[in-house]
């Protein structure tokens, strides 16, 4: 089972939900969380458990190699991303915009630019009793996630079952890193807050989850602040609003210490089991 | 003229809060620009009258000529991206898988494949509440090439910065630490980041401060919610004070700035308060050391 909990709008609170969902689940059976924000990972600071894997993620990008090369230019004639550029006497190769087609390698008639792993990131594996917890980070510098998450993504899909529950933190917004999370998810979180800015990212967070035609439902969280348009607009778009976590000073304060909430806030474990029965019904239902 | 650009590395910090208020302070001397074409806020604080907008197209992608496709399965051999599958007996390309690179157009042997220009989004150029400019996007769904719609309008935000004789572009930034970032950055004159103090806002302060170091710019910080946790409050001042960026101020935690923006206001316009006497001081020190 694929949960992948998303939000359009950053900080609506996608880590504390899955972080503490994953670790609540985990009390009673097994539960892999993977943080695929590989930009800004955060669910690590609130989860810990031994290291049981560590893995450098490399993409693959061309090298030039001047032996034969004849300067003909298809390389940079093929390169779609102008990550390959001919110079006077050498080719130049920009490795942050190449996107590793292999185009440029293997049409290249002298063999000149073969293919050299090239690090983006790293992953890193901990476990802690029945959590098993995942996270990729990309090397600062690397400007696409993308790849590192598809990465990511193959290596939990080949190390666990889809038999147990997969529950994945995804980065905010809606272009293409979101998707390369959320595509392949069986039930998608909306995380999002009562304001004008969580309803209008929210709007689009919904219209790429009907594009991907995805099933999905939304968390408000900081129930209480703002006012009731969020709700509203779930109710006109017949969208279920699964579960509502109150503002409170204090959830932000243990939130800043990295500490997880359920266990000193009662009324939010209410909350997970009402998100996880939900998604867990549905699915059983097989409703969309 | 110059540049300021505003980013966090995390969301949710008060970013786009904090930059609609300089875009307020300023009036006149500023052109601003939503830099955070993926889930772009600033519009909903600042009333852009939308008065121009243009589609934004950007990278291609393949389609099949089913008619002059033979079947031969070279494209979906070639794609690295998995993006060919064969559906109901046909070779069909996935747009949202499909990068655009062109490899499968290149080899087919009856050139069945056209590359296709995409169109990615909107971008609009708008008058706002001040009276000034302001350029803005919309990213199509799934869109990719977001730090180029982000280069379009920071550029189109200069043009009219140039043209206008205005100060200051105003740019409000994505989150993250990936190309739209990127994008961003490049040609900032100064960087303001704004973080919490939280674990998760310093972690993620720390890395975006490595990409800025990058391109050298000069730096300021806000710590928002600054009264969240004192520890780590210190912490980031710590690391503000060994790395020389300048602490332009610290925030209280303060529920006000949402209902100032549930009421289409900037925190600056919404009554007076301590939180904004401290983001006028901010803007005029940042005025100061840009």
């Amino acid at each position: 089972m694929k949960i992948a909990i998303a939000s359009g709008k950053g900080g609506t609170g996608k880590t504390t939900l899955s972080t503490n969902l994953a670790a609540y689940l985990a009390e009673k059976e097994s539960v892999v969380l993977t943080d695929l924000d590989v930009e800004e990972p955060n669910s690590g600071l609130f989860i810990h458990g031994n290291l049981i894997n560590r893995e450098d993620k490399y993409k693959a990008v061309p090298r030039w190699n001047s032996d034969n090369c004849t300067l003909c230019g298809n390389c940079q004639k093929v390169c779609n991303f102008h990550a390959v550029i001919q110079l006077v006497d050498q080719i130049m190769v920009f490795p942050e915009l190449c996107h590793s087609c292999y185009a440029c390698s293997e049409l290249c008639p002298t063999g000149s630019l073969p293919m050299i792993p090239e690090k983006m990131g790293e992953l890193r594996e901990y476990q802690s009793g029945n959590l098993h917890f995942v996270e990729s980070k990309l090397d600062v510098g690397q400007e696409q996630a993308v790849p590192l998450i598809a990465q990511t993504n193959k290596y939990v899909d080949e190390k666990y079952s889809d038999e147990i529950i997969k529950l994945y933190d995804s980065p905010p917004g809606t272009s293409c890193p979101v998707i390369e999370v959320t595509k392949d998810a069986d039930f998608v979180i909306l995380v999002t807050e009562p304001t004008p800015f969580g309803l209008h990212d929210l709007t689009l967070a919904v219209e790429t989850m009907r594009e991907l035609d995805k099933k999905f439902g939304v968390v408000v969280n900081r129930y209480g602040i703002g006012n009731d348009d969020v709700i509203d607009y779930c109710e006109s778009e017949k969208i279920p609003v699964i579960a509502k976590i109150s503002n409170s000073r204090r959830i932000a304060e243990l939130y800043s210490r990295g500490r997880l909430l359920y266990g000193e806030i009662p009324e939010l474990k209410d909350e997970l089991v009402k998100v996880f029965d939900f998604v867990k019904g549905n699915l059983d239902r097989g409703e969309t | 003229m110059k540049e300021i650009v505003v980013i966090s590395g995390k969301g949710g910090t008060g970013k786009t809060s904090i930059t609609a208020s300089f875009a307020y302070l300023g009036g006149g001397e500023i052109v601003v620009a939503d830099c955070d074409v993926d889930a772009a806020d600033l519009h909903l604080l600042l009333e852009p009258d939308f008065k121009t907008a243009e589609d934004f197209y950007s990278g291609v992608i393949a389609k099949i000529d089913q008619d002059a496709c033979t079947k031969c399965g070279k494209c979906a051999e070639v794609c690295r991206f998995g993006a060919i599958p064969v559906i109901d007996g046909q070779y069909v390309v996935q747009p949202l898988d499909c990068e655009g690179c062109g490899y499968c157009a290149r080899i087919c042997p009856t050139e069945a494949i056209a590359m296709n220009l995409q169109n990615v989004g909107e971008w609009y150029i708008s008058t706002i509440k001040t009276g000034s400019s302001m350029v803005h996007a919309r990213l199509g769904i799934g869109a990719e090439n977001s730090g180029k719609l982000v280069a379009k309008v920071k550029n189109e935000a200069k043009n009219i910065a140039e043209e206008q004789d205005r100060k200051y572009v105003l740019v409000d930034g994505s989150p993250g630490i990936g190309c739209p970032v990127v994008s961003s950055l490049s040609g900032a004159n100064f960087v303001v980041l704004v973080t919490e103090p939280t674990v998760s806002g310093i972690h993620d302060l720390k890395r975006v401060y490595e990409l800025v170091k990058k391109f050298g710019i000069k730096t300021g910080c806000i710590i928002n919610k600054a009264d969240l946790n004192n520890t780590v409050e210190k912490e980031i001042l710590q690391f503000l004070s060994e790395n020389d960026i300048n602490h332009i101020a610290s925030l209280p935690y303060d529920e006000t700035f949402t209902e100032a923006m549930t009421n289409g206001q900037t925190i600056v316009e919404f009554g007076e308060s301590r939180v904004k006497n401290l983001i006028e001081q901010s803007w005029d020190k940042i005025k100061d050391i840009a």
